[in-house]
């Protein structure tokens, strides 16, 4: 590989490298570090496919959804499986203006979501089922559209609408039960709801 | 929980037409009931927040020590040809 394209190479990914992590840790949990070698490893031996600098952010997180994938089908565990439950309707929304935790509120909706930190969001998407959180993740926390996403993962674009339909669904209730295991019906709090609840059990 | 009859389609879309996903007959479907319904509009509003809070950044979140080891595989990349395929 030619000099100018390792130089290049390694200052993308050093710029990159806290939101490859993010992603890796949001994709695979622990296995995070190990994702992010590996996708660097692979990026380094088709950095000449890189044209475009200005799309080096969205083509090293490709190539880490690529190896994440791969890795998965190694296991035996596909990114389209379907599965076994589908989730009953479920309206956070709803389920809030029913419970009505914080009666006194009249912004009832953005005060709950504030007591949620960005490691909440993170524990709640560990919930969901690999085929569903990654869908959720790579269009919501990302930014990639559904064409994309359905590239990434080899799968139907029906496939990956689908799971994100799921993925959004088993979000909303991952959020209220988090909330409720963390005791936020009872104390509001403003700050980390999850990581304060566990505190507390 | 429950949700009124007649907003459940629209509810059931409101992520969709904020991804601009939504085929045009079902998207002029909710804009026709989001333009009476009240209880929808803030449903709409609140899927709008879960999305900014999906958004919330997480780049804090690596650790040192594991930056540490993932700058030194970034330095390897620099000269090591098997890393290259060389």
């Amino acid at each position: 590989m030619e000099t100018g394209h390792r130089k290049a190479l390694q200052q993308l990914a050093r710029r990159e490298l806290p939101g490859l992590y993010a992603l890796a840790r949001h994709l695979a949990g622990q296995d995070a570090e190990d994702l992010v070698q590996e996708t660097l490893v692979r990026a380094c031996r088709a950095s000449g496919k890189l044209d475009d600098p200005g799309a080096g952010p969205r083509w090293l997180r490709a190539i880490l959804t690529n190896v994440w994938r791969d890795r998965l089908r190694a296991r035996g565990r596909r990114p389209d499986e379907l599965p076994v439950d589908e989730p009953e309707h479920f309206s956070l929304y709803a389920t809030l203006v029913e419970e009505d935790p914080l009666p006194y509120s009249d912004t009832l909706h953005v005060d709950v979501l504030g007591t949620f930190s960005a490691q909440d969001v993170h524990l709640v998407l560990q919930r969901l089922p690999d085929h569903e959180r990654a869908p959720v993740v790579l269009r919501y926390v990302e930014g990639f559209d559904t064409y994309e996403i359905a590239a990434m993962l080899e799968l139907p674009l029906g496939t990956v609408l689908s799971q994100l339909h799921r993925g959004r669904q088993r979000f909303e209730r991952a959020l209220w039960e988090c909330a409720e295991e963390s005791g936020l019906l009872e104390q509001p709090t403003h700050g980390t709801a999850v990581a304060a609840g566990r505190g507390r059990r | 929980m429950s949700v009124p009859p007649g907003c459940r389609e629209a509810v059931r879309r409101l992520w969709d037409h904020l991804d601009r996903g939504l085929e045009p007959n079902h998207e002029q479907q909710l804009e026709q009931h989001l333009a009476f319904c009240r209880r929808c509009c803030g449903e709409l509003e609140f899927v709008r927040e879960l999305r900014t809070l999906l958004r919330t950044p997480t780049a804090a979140s690596l650790p040192p020590d594991v930056h540490d080891r993932l700058d030194g595989v970034i330095d390897a990349l620099g000269g090591d040809e098997s890393l290259a395929g060389a």
